[in-house]
């Protein structure tokens, strides 16, 4: 158990995350790689507050606000689908792209 | 030893189902797989340390998959993956960057080098993490408290259409709410919005 | 003050539930008797019907559906008493829990929260339209139910100042907590009927579903299923005594006793209780709840947390 180790299984999780938001053509499923690259981001924050700074907690803060991201992220990307597919049946980020015209 | 098998043991389960969840067809076990991964996370988390923060992140992981779950099966087309198809976009360029970006991360992680461990954890993070929330944190605290209230009010917003008029009438003075009975809005839409 | 228990009480947990489970399947099967045929009827001759239909579903053959998703499925169907079981783990007995972790109240909630989107996956899993309308519905209620019974349980929390479950009983020496957080204790006794979807809560697996989530589940799978939601019930039940009743403290008898006589009144007030009540749609449950019990139980929060600064 090393800090590297962790940092890169962080780092794993986010770059899977990444290539999921940037391949994924349905909104929803984009959200999950969002999902997945928050979840590396507490990873790394957890670890180096364990291994590098663990009397302060600040490490411990990093945590507490990816967590609030995730679940604020998640409700507003269901509120923006929801209000898309209600005006334009569009649950694709193609689709919606076209909005602009 | 034992840490080491426990972090082999919730890190390649946490990597392996986040693949996953871009592999599989069917939805329902996309939205699972991804939170197998953060349940790992969250085990990960308690094994740094803290306690507290890896429960939250299970508790809140959890409801928030199942609710995934749902918004993926009512707005996908083929939610349970029984006719796989692609709809993927810009493969090999998001292969590219993500691969480089891994690459980058990588190398810092391994480059980098990390100060020493300083000081010792309080003997209650928890109560040490709560103390500096509402003391040296506190503006963090507000200003996530103020994104909450926001985040609420605007996801109503978005994805309600009915108003408080449309449920109670013109003058608000039904005395029942048009969508009642019916669960949704489904039924009062037919009779014309006002309760009977 | 609350020790961990010795390495045996981890193997005889389950099958202490699960006895449990089976006490009060079978008290409730008897007051149904009782409540169909009448005294005369001998309705104590049913209280055994559980453990029959247990054995029946035992032999009996799983149904298969096509283009089911039965993995998914069976492992949902497993989570619910594997749930209930990891959430039992902090329950105390006496003043000794299987594990007592700094955060035991948090993870008990964790726990519950696994159980309910377990629920759903066992709807999902047959490819049956009515089975995931009972595993919908279940969802929806968490949305009712959750918030109110995190406020409830934050409550006693609050109150012992830690979220450890042997110092919240500790905190009970003197006065239980049901006593003056009466509106937290009530919330948490609805929840507790929600989180185990039965009584009046049991619209997920209610008959206009024909069964609802449950309804394409046959042999060993079924049996898992409602095995599990009584577990459910015991457990969420059985995590009121140390939370409002004041844990095994009590005068005279020994601590272990009083937890059991706390939890078994609590199990009997739930049971009987049931019967008058109708099954409550979950759109109603809703609206009460948000907009009646959580501010109660932030206004009780509130007292509490006034209480403690001034002691």
């Amino acid at each position: 158990m090393t800090l590297e180790l962790f940092l890169l299984a962080a780092a794993a999780l986010f770059c899977i995350g990444l290539f999921g938001a940037l391949t994924q053509q349905s909104i929803v499923m984009l959200m999950m790689g969002l999902e997945l690259m928050l979840g590396g981001v507490i990873l790394a924050a957890a670890a180096v507050w364990h291994f590098v700074a663990p009397a302060a907690t600040d490490g411990q803060v990093l945590v507490v606000l990816a967590v609030t991201v995730m679940a604020v992220e998640m409700a507003v990307g269901f509120a923006v689908v929801t209000a898309l597919f209600r005006t334009r049946e569009a649950d694709m980020t193609d689709e919606a792209a076209e909005l602009k015209e | 030893m034992l840490d080491d098998v426990v972090f082999w043991a919730l890190a390649g389960p946490a990597v392996a189902a986040a693949v996953m969840v871009f592999r599989f067809a069917s939805m329902a076990r996309a939205t699972y797989a991804l939170l197998a991964s953060l349940l790992c996370v969250g085990g990960l988390v308690v094994r740094l340390g803290l306690d507290y923060l890896g429960v939250v992140v299970v508790l809140m992981m959890t409801i928030e998959m199942a609710l995934m779950g749902v918004f993926m099966v009512m707005f996908m087309m083929n939610p349970a993956g029984l006719m796989p198809m692609s709809m993927l976009h810009n493969r090999r360029g998001a292969a590219v960057i993500s691969g480089g970006v891994f690459v980058l991360l990588a190398a810092g992680v391994l480059l980098t080098p990390w100060p020493r461990r300083r000081g010792e954890p309080a003997a209650d993070p928890t109560k040490a993490l709560g103390e500096s929330l509402m003391g040296p944190h506190m503006l963090t605290m507000m200003t996530l408290g103020l994104a909450l209230f926001a985040t609420i009010v605007a996801t109503v917003v978005l994805a309600t259409r009915r108003g408080r008029y449309d449920r109670f009438g013109d003058d608000l003075r039904a005395r029942r709410a048009g969508d009642r009975g019916d669960g949704g809005d489904g039924g009062a839409r037919v009779r014309g919005g006002a309760g009977p | 003050m609350a020790d961990t228990a010795p390495l045996w009480a981890v193997v005889l947990l389950p099958f202490a539930l699960v006895a449990a489970a089976a006490v009060v399947a079978g008290l409730d099967a008897v007051l149904t008797a009782a409540a169909e045929r009448g005294r005369g009827g001998r309705p104590l001759r049913a209280a055994p019907a559980p453990l029959r239909t247990g054995l029946r579903l035992l032999g009996g053959q799983p149904r298969r559906t096509t283009a089911g998703d039965p993995w998914l499925g069976r492992i949902g169907i497993a989570l619910v008493p594997v749930a209930a079981v990891l959430a039992g783990a902090v329950l105390p007995w006496g003043f000794r829990a299987v594990t007592d972790p700094v955060v035991g109240v948090v993870w008990f909630n964790a726990m519950e929260a696994l159980a309910w989107a377990a629920v759903w996956l066992a709807g999902w899993g047959p490819n049956s339209a009515l089975s995931l309308i009972g595993g919908y519905r279940f969802l929806a209620q968490g949305l009712a139910y959750e918030l109110p019974h995190m406020f409830a349980i934050t409550t006693a929390a609050l109150g012992a100042e830690s979220l450890r479950v042997g110092e919240v009983v500790a905190a009970q020496r003197g006065l239980w907590f049901a006593v003056w957080m009466p509106a937290a204790f009530a919330v948490f006794l609805l929840s507790a009927l929600a989180m185990a979807f039965w009584g009046p809560f049991d619209h997920p697996l209610g008959r206009d579903a024909a069964g609802g989530a449950a309804a394409e589940h046959a042999g060993v799978d079924r049996l898992v299923l409602l095995a599990g939601r009584w577990l459910l019930l015991v457990v969420t039940a059985g995590f009121s005594v140390p939370l409002f009743l004041g844990g095994g403290h009590g005068p005279w008898l020994p601590a272990w006793a009083w937890t059991l006589l706390k939890t078994a009144a609590v199990l009997g007030l739930l049971v009987a209780g049931r019967r008058l009540l109708p099954t409550l749609r979950m759109e109603r449950y809703l609206e009460f709840a948000w907009t009646v019990l959580v501010p109660l139980t932030l206004l009780q929060a509130l007292v509490v947390a006034v209480v403690v600064l001034n002691r």
